[in-house]
């Protein structure tokens, strides 16, 4: 337990100091969700029909950005080597690795959902479900890059490699994240607990896959 | 602690580095390993650790209680694991949180290797040598008994080589063990030598 939460303290220090990737995937996430209604053109019935699933494809790409640093950072300076020295068992400096990124990306694509949801026009009830269906649904996406991120760990540019193994594995919180999004969907409730669901097994799947991969690495 | 490594083979990209080699090591003996560059010294400290494959032969410690090889060793490397944007200090706590076995607290390690006032200061702006003593501080604030250093008097200074003496000779003084892979002689009396790719 020391050992994961000194980790999570080291990575969100990084994150939050100079060169760290800290409010980067925020700032993407934003830009995203601003251009496209430029792109969409004044059609506010379409834009809220379809701000949950924007809002949705925008989370999924701001997770992608800044993956590629998430082990290959600590593997190219020699900390993965103190790490894989820890008496801690390694799915618990990835689990650590992994919560770090996702409060750095992921929970604050949440709690600013509901004011980048303004920008493509949703309904205050599609606002608040959409956040939730963030919150829920992010820590999927994150899981799930770890194992990409933990592959492509020793992979100079390994950005692209880790978009192509990784997006497929997101598609389900995505289908099931917007579904939960929507308030008239009257399988929402249903949808939310699916994407729950999903969190769960990917975080047990990405923990587990993602320190194979580490620990079977040179 | 006993060191044992019994015909030890390292295979890198399919190339034979080194075959065949044994040796043991028992508390408070030091071993130079040495040899040309690429000989394979960095090799043979990664496979002991365990993190570079093992192609044949076995490494054995024992007198390590349930604790696993890996977790009763340092490993000082050239990849010295140090975060730029994080304090001395703060990386030192992190690798004493992470290593476990506490000893001295990260102020007093640094203090021991000749950087009292560096503590506060982010790493990335250390010179070499300065992070090099905060990498070898980092032998000081977690109890373990084997010690892989990898080329651990480069870019110090002739102070920081002496200091560096004499915490491996309390090391070694205290049961530890000491395998380093070095060109320059080590500076510990009754050092014995292993020499790759002779």
């Amino acid at each position: 337990m020391g050992t994961f939460l000194a980790l999570v303290r080291r990575d969100l220090a990084l994150a939050a100091r100079v060169g760290g990737a800290g409010g980067l995937s925020l700032v993407f996430f934003l830009m995203v969700v601003t251009l496209i209604p430029f792109g969409l053109g004044p059609d506010l019935n379409l834009l809220s029909r379809i701000g949950p699933a924007i809002l949705w494809i925008a989370g999924v790409l701001a997770t992608l950005i800044g993956l590629d640093r998430l082990f290959q950072a600590d593997e190219e300076d020699g900390s993965l080597d103190l790490m894989r020295l820890s008496p801690a068992p390694f799915e618990v400096v990835v689990l650590a690795k992994a919560t770090a990124h996702w409060i750095a990306t992921g929970l604050p694509l949440a709690l600013f959902a509901p004011l980048f949801g303004l920008l493509v026009a949703l309904e205050p009830a599609a606002l608040a479900r959409t956040a939730l269906s963030l919150l829920v649904g992010t820590p999927a996406l994150t899981f799930a890059g770890a194992i990409g991120a933990a592959l492509a760990a020793s992979i100079r540019r390994g950005g692209l490699v880790i978009a192509i193994l990784v997006v497929p594995l997101m598609v389900p919180p995505l289908i099931f994240g917007v579904a939960a999004a929507d308030p008239a969907n009257p399988g929402s409730g249903q949808a939310l607990s699916i994407l729950a669901a999903l969190t769960l097994a990917m975080g047990a799947v990405g923990c587990l896959g993602a320190a194979a991969a580490l620990r079977g690495g040179e | 602690m006993q060191l044992a490594v019994d015909n030890l083979a390292c295979r890198r990209a399919g190339r034979r580095v080194f075959d065949g080699l044994s040796f043991r090591l028992g508390p408070g003996e030091a071993l130079a390993v040495t040899g040309r560059n690429g000989a394979g010294k960095s090799t043979l400290l990664g496979a002991i650790a365990g993190l570079v494959g093992r192609h044949a032969g076995e490494v054995s410690a024992s007198g390590i209680g349930d604790r696993t090889l890996a977790e009763s060793l340092h490993l000082v490397g050239h990849r010295d694991g140090l975060k730029g944007s994080l304090t001395a200090e703060e990386n030192l706590a992190f690798a004493a949180a992470l290593l476990g076995s506490q000893a001295l607290a990260p102020a007093d390690a640094l203090a021991r290797t000749g950087l009292p006032g560096a503590a506060q200061l982010p790493v990335a702006y250390l010179s070499a040598g300065q992070r090099r003593r905060v990498a070898l501080a980092r032998l000081l604030v977690a109890h373990r008994p084997l010690w892989l250093l990898d080329e651990p008097l480069t870019a110090l200074d002739t102070a920081g080589q002496s200091l560096l003496a004499g915490i491996m000779a309390e090391h070694l003084a205290g049961g530890g063990l000491i395998l380093a892979a070095t060109h320059a002689p080590l500076p510990i009396e009754g050092a014995g030598e292993l020499r790759l790719g002779a």
